[in-house]
């Protein structure tokens, strides 16, 4: 918990993230044609490209500012639900931490929390609708404990949706039918938090 | 597909789009499609987008008497803030901007962003959202009603009533008018595919058909073996008039999914409206067509919009798109 993370330790988070998304595009968008409209991984491939391109062309900056910028370029590329959410996950957390050139584990925690409170009030969803969250919220928590906790309790809270019935995004339009399938938005989201722990080693 | 690649798609339509129109102005790059004379002085602006495989919606509907501005997003995926704020400064006369929105998650977030961000540079906006699909239960537990077949109905008559020099305020009211009179329902008799797939992107047997279909191929009421034309009208209107029982006569919109005919559409049209017939409900115009699409699956849907004199007369006004066009 007391390991001091700067800027460049963004990147690493983002780059990774990036690379996770490629590898998993498929995926997702497998997930996403049986209870959404097929198109996530796609999109996520697309957004996290040009989330690489941007930090990786821009000065180095504090980790609030990496973060700030990341969301932006999500927003402006990604479309969809995903790139708001998204988005705004990474624009919030990143306000969060202020201007500080290193922070700590624990203000990471604390900034992330804040991203979750906004893609809950931007979507109007709660943990246990089928979404996002259910992957966030616990990967969030856990980072109290280690990076790698934090991964393992994401892709854990991603597979809890598997029975849960979807109540917000495109998948609820299914009902009933909903239930069965792991969310493509909570697989995503676990995604980010692997690439965390990738980046920590 | 008769595609290069999947990710050049929207791109390609784009530049086709403008050879073939130039009375459009389209802006490949940023993703932006503006009728040619914008801003019209005096005139209130509409603006409207979605994901890109549905077309004529919604960029074949830009031109005098219906959108002044289209933002087309990847295929199935709603567009992007920026597209929107670019298209509000190229559109706005200092009228106001109409956003027309379909209510999907992904285009609520994108144009309540879009409006924000507008307005911080002084344009001022309001928003209608389209919520006419009857097959989803709208309630707190979904992301409610999908928008269809009605955003052809707003986009026509809000779009005449902008050109006819009305305030915005007048114009949302109208566009809320026809929200709240029209209902919608789909039958898919085959899935479709996405580039970015190269397939289906849903399982529907041969032989099988999806009632309450969306229109990127959500899954909709129920599944059922194949029925006949007639049968197919008698659940949509079924479902559309047990939805919202009609005190007005309608304007019918019979759609075509992407894949489905005409001949099999017309013969589609002649059934719905013998149920119309046969339930007394007065139809006051019909529209049989391809408009709001799905890529390439087959099927159609049916939309009822409730008319008085007002909305008739808005319908009946000249309109020059690529996708509509009569009138003088």
């Amino acid at each position: 918990m007391d390991a001091v993370l700067d800027g460049g330790f963004v990147v690493r988070w983002l780059t990774a993230a990036a690379g996770l998304v490629e590898r998993e595009a498929e995926r997702l968008t497998e997930l996403d044609s049986a209870i959404g409209d097929a198109d996530h991984g796609a999109n996520m491939q697309r957004g996290f490209a040009a989330v690489v391109k941007t930090v990786d062309t821009r000065p180095p900056g504090t980790p609030g500012a990496v973060l700030i910028a990341a969301g932006r370029q999500l927003i402006s590329t990604v479309g969809g639900a995903s790139g708001p959410l998204y988005g705004t996950l990474l624009r919030r957390a990143g306000k969060s931490l202020g201007e500080a050139p290193q922070v700590t584990v624990g203000e990471l925690q604390t900034a992330l929390r804040a991203g979750v409170k906004s893609v809950q009030e931007l979507g109007g969803s709660a943990p246990g609708d089928k979404t996002m969250l259910d992957a966030l919220v616990p990967g969030v928590e856990a980072l109290a404990t280690s990076f790698e906790a934090a991964a393992g309790a994401a892709e854990q809270g991603a597979r809890d949706t598997v029975p849960m019935l979807a109540r917000k995004g495109r998948a609820s339009y299914l009902g009933e039918r909903s239930i069965g399938h792991q969310d493509p938005g909570a697989t995503s989201s676990a995604l980010l938090f692997a690439a965390l722990a990738e980046a920590a080693r | 597909m008769l595609i290069n690649v999947p990710e050049t798609v929207v791109a390609d339509a784009l530049r086709g789009m403008a050879a073939a129109h130039p009375e459009l102005v389209v802006d490949v790059e940023n993703r932006v499609v503006v009728r040619r004379d914008a801003p019209v002085a005096g005139k209130v602006a509409l603006l409207s987008g979605g994901g890109s495989g549905h077309e004529p919606l919604h960029g074949g509907f830009v031109g005098p008497g219906m959108l002044d501005a289209a933002c087309p997003g990847e295929v199935f995926t709603s567009p992007v803030p920026d597209q929107m704020v670019r298209a509000a400064a190229a559109v706005d006369s200092g009228r106001g901007v109409l956003f027309v929105v379909k209510n999907y998650t992904g285009d609520v977030l994108n144009f309540r962003m879009a409006a924000e961000l507008a307005e911080d540079e002084g344009v001022q906006v309001a928003t209608v959202l389209v919520d006419d699909d009857v097959a989803v239960t709208d309630s707190t537990f979904t992301a409610g009603r999908r928008g269809t077949g009605a955003t052809l109905f707003v986009e026509k008559i809000a779009g005449a009533a902008a050109e006819e020099g009305m305030p915005l305020e007048r114009v949302e009211a109208l566009a809320r008018q026809v929200v709240a009179g029209s209902r919608s329902f789909g039958v898919a008799l085959s899935a479709c595919s996405t580039p970015a797939k190269g397939g289906p992107t849903f399982e529907l047997p041969d032989g099988q058909l999806e009632l309450g279909v969306g229109i990127h191929g959500e899954p909709g009421r129920e599944r059922r073996g194949m029925m006949t034309s007639r049968e197919i009208a008698e659940v949509a209107l079924e479902a559309v008039l047990e939805d919202l029982p009609p005190r007005l006569p309608v304007l019918v919109l019979v759609n075509g999914a992407g894949a489905t005919p005409l001949l099999e559409l017309y013969g589609f049209a002649a059934e719905v409206h013998r149920v119309l017939d046969e339930r007394r409900v007065p139809v006051a115009r019909t529209l049989v067509g391809n408009y709001v699409t799905s890529l390439d699956m087959a099927g159609c849907s049916v939309t009822l919009c409730q008319a008085d004199e007002e909305l008739l007369r808005l319908w009946d006004a000249p309109v020059q798109t690529a996708g509509l066009r009569w009138g003088r």
